[in-house]
């Protein structure tokens, strides 16, 4: 079925609002932090006009955010929160917890840079130092992407077999902010996609049940073995909730992605709205002759290892660009992870790293066609940092 | 938003000991020591609350000593998720609750919705979110279980700590009589957020704090209730003494028992003759090391406060104009 073909300028952070209200959320709780504020503030007046039938709980806090968050999950309804960066951070302490209780919440984050020195502007920084929350974490490239994730993610996580938070992670300002054409759905086919949410247990008089109780030593490990054996298990159902709307929509989603990758001997390797200037500069390169492809990482957790590992199995030279920092650390959070998933492998790339767009730094194609040019050198060079940050002045 | 109001404070004034429910909703194996005041006060406000209820707790002695891993001791639908949270997390089940009985998903009552935490995880910690959801109008009842210091950590001070006492991290030295701070007013903070219920209780007035609690929970809109909680463990007393200390509390005025209804304060327990605080902090480890002046300072401090108290409830008009707003807004 190929149905909906109409698309309609909207920004960004308008068409994620309109797909949580399609996907019918029942408690939001969000407090306001740049860039994620047009989503929670649509989402605000769509309820107090009654077009969404949800409450909307304006918390002191994104620790308060989270924590309402779970406390209506726990009871059994369809959940919503938006934020970024410092409020991501202050989040930090109850996402753990929002995964390990399997709560199905599902969260937007406008990827913005962490403070300090303050900024309001877009990196990973947030979500990276939430890489180990226990979250399915998505990362999305352009308005349409952000729209299908939004009401996929809900699917994903409150499917029985997963029952896991998701994060859908969507650069700040740079996609939340623009103007953009979204093929839209109407309310009765995502109705027919997204059934109504079956809660797995919740806090009923009827069928009391503890939540939240703590484990001694004794049952710690096995905990978190579980969790680890659920989130890992959580790909199959993605990848049937993904092909499920691909056959919907015709909009099909990988965990990997690959631009002009056969033959490349230099691929590059991106997450987020940076991959599609990436795509300008490589189809660029490639008419200059040079066999450089490019590679998107969708999927951040659970981390498609197998994937990875297909789209990257003819290359000599891959260039992670981190959109984030590990500091005092030996790579970026991307090329450790790059890294780690190639290294079992006989036959490994050169695997190099450059952290790019750091605080809403611009990247231009021409900055993908020098980073190739940097890593070739650096190869021919031999031994060297492996990775660097680019574009500093001074 | 509900509209604020408060029960008809007459429907609960009969009481008999055979009277009070029979059913244990805090059960019993649970692992408080031994003289704990605060899991009594906790079981007979669990028997206040009655069945239809979801309880959040914060993190703290009660949680720990009850919800073990794959053990709980608690019979309600009871959900612990951090320290610092749980009025946060109180205000998530109330937004799922009036969802679910707009959507007509909810079978059975309206569900009461309750938050309990220590004196840490709501005068420090907590002090945040619970400050947030009184100010919403969140439809719950709040219960502190004050046992006056973080007992769970090992009595480290906190804001909650009486003048005077000591603790691990207030402790008297050459240059210290241990905590140098009066209590902080967690009633006062509560009332001023212009909440419609608002109470003093103690596991000393089992029935005082049953009818409290059944008045809260039964007040549309937020209410508190601050329960002292005696801790033998804590307070350095004799683990037999435990409700002898809570009524000395109330003897003494150091812990008066009121209410304060839509603004109004209600003595609820007035004792025939004040008596000396050396009588209360007599019998506690922690105050031992106390000398006269600042045992005077006590004195006079605890005495002037509850003649404030005894003139706000003769004052001829309410602390605040309590806010009805109409249904359907």
């Amino acid at each position: 079925m190929m149905a909906h073909k109409k698309r309609l300028g909207m920004e960004v952070s308008i068409a994620v609002s309109h797909a949580v209200q399609l996907a019918r959320a029942e408690a939001i709780a969000a407090y306001p932090i740049t860039p994620q504020t047009h989503i929670v503030e649509h989402l605000s007046s769509l309820v107090a006009n009654g077009e969404l039938d949800a409450e909307f709980v304006t918390v002191e806090s994104e620790h308060s955010a989270m924590s309402a968050s779970i406390g209506a999950a726990a009871t059994g309804v369809r959940t919503y929160t938006a934020t970024s960066s410092q409020g991501l951070a202050l989040m930090n302490e109850i996402l753990f917890i929002a995964s390990a209780m399997r709560l199905p919440i599902v969260m937007t984050v406008a990827n913005r840079a962490l403070s300090g020195p303050l900024s309001i502007w877009n990196d990973h920084g947030d979500i990276m130092a939430a890489r180990d929350i226990g979250w399915i974490q998505i990362f999305v490239e352009n308005g349409q992407e952000a729209f299908d994730h939004s009401i996929m993610a809900f699917k994903i996580a409150e499917d029985h077999r997963v029952l896991m938070p998701t994060a859908v992670n969507l650069d700040g300002f740079i996609l939340s902010h623009v103007v953009e054409a979204h093929e839209l759905m109407d309310q009765e086919t995502v109705d027919g996609f997204l059934p109504p949410l079956v809660p797995y247990h919740k806090l009923d008089p009827a069928k009391p049940v503890t939540m939240g109780a703590f484990a001694m030593p004794e049952l710690y490990t096995e905990c978190k073995m579980g969790h680890q054996v659920a989130l890992t298990n959580s790909y199959g159902p993605i990848l049937e909730v993904w092909r499920e709307w691909g056959e919907l929509t015709g909009r099909h989603y990988k965990p990997v992605e690959t631009h002009r990758t056969e033959g490349a001997k230099v691929v590059l390797l991106i997450m987020g709205s940076l991959a599609e200037v990436a795509e300008t500069a490589v189809d660029t390169m490639r008419d200059q002759g040079i066999p450089v492809g490019l590679v998107k990482l969708r999927l951040w957790r659970p981390f498609p290892f197998a994937d990875l590992r297909q789209a990257l199995a003819g290359a000599e030279l891959v260039i992670v660009c981190d959109r984030a920092l590990s500091l005092g650390g030996a790579a970026g959070p991307v090329q450790a992870e790059v890294r780690s998933a190639m290294y079992p492998l006989a036959k490994k790339p050169h695997i190099l790293g450059y952290a790019v767009g750091l605080g809403g730094r611009d990247v231009q194609p021409e900055v993908f066609e020098e980073l190739v040019q940097l890593a070739q050198a650096e190869v021919k060079k031999g031994p060297s940092e492996e990775f660097h940050i680019y574009g500093v002045r001074g | 938003m509900e509209k604020f109001g408060f029960a008809e404070s007459t429907k609960f004034d009969t009481y008999a000991s055979r009277m009070m429910p029979r059913e244990e909703f805090f059960t019993s194996g649970h692992r408080s020591c031994q003289g704990c005041g605060e899991a009594l006060a906790v079981r007979w406000a669990c028997k206040a609350i009655g069945k239809d209820a979801i309880i959040a707790h914060a993190t703290g002695c009660m949680e720990i000593v009850s919800s073990a891993m794959p053990q709980t001791a608690w019979m309600h639908p009871w959900i612990h998720v951090a320290f610092e949270n749980t009025s946060a997390v109180a205000s998530g089940i109330e937004a799922a609750l009036k969802v679910l009985e707009r959507k007509g998903r909810l079978k059975g009552p309206m569900p009461k919705v309750v938050a309990m935490g220590g004196d840490g995880g709501t005068s420090d910690i907590g002090l945040q979110s619970l400050s947030g959801a009184l100010e919403r109008g969140t439809n719950f009842t709040y219960i502190c279980w004050d046992n006056e210091a973080y007992m769970n950590t090992g009595i480290q001070r906190s804001s909650s700590t009486p003048f005077g006492a000591m603790t691990t991290t207030s402790p008297p030295g050459k240059l210290s009589f241990g905590q140098h701070t009066w209590k902080k007013d967690m009633v006062a903070i509560a009332v001023a957020h212009g909440i419609p219920y608002v109470a003093t209780a103690s596991p000393g007035y089992l029935f005082d704090l049953y009818f409290k609690v059944k008045k809260a929970v039964e007040t549309p809109g937020p209410a508190y209730i601050h329960v002292l909680s005696v801790c033998p463990t804590g307070w350095r007393s004799a683990t037999d003494l435990t409700v002898r200390l809570a009524r000395l509390a109330t003897e003494t005025a150091v812990f008066p028992l009121f209410e304060v209804v839509d603004g109004r304060y209600r003595l609820t327990v007035q004792p025939p003759k004040i008596r000396p605080v050396r009588d209360y902090l007599k019998p506690q480890g922690r105050f031992r090391h106390l000398r006269d002046p600042e045992v005077e300072f006590i004195q006079k401090q605890t005495t002037d406060r509850y003649q404030l108290l005894l003139e706000k409830c003769q004052a001829s008009c309410a602390e605040f104009v309590p806010v009805h707003v109409p249904e359907g807004i």
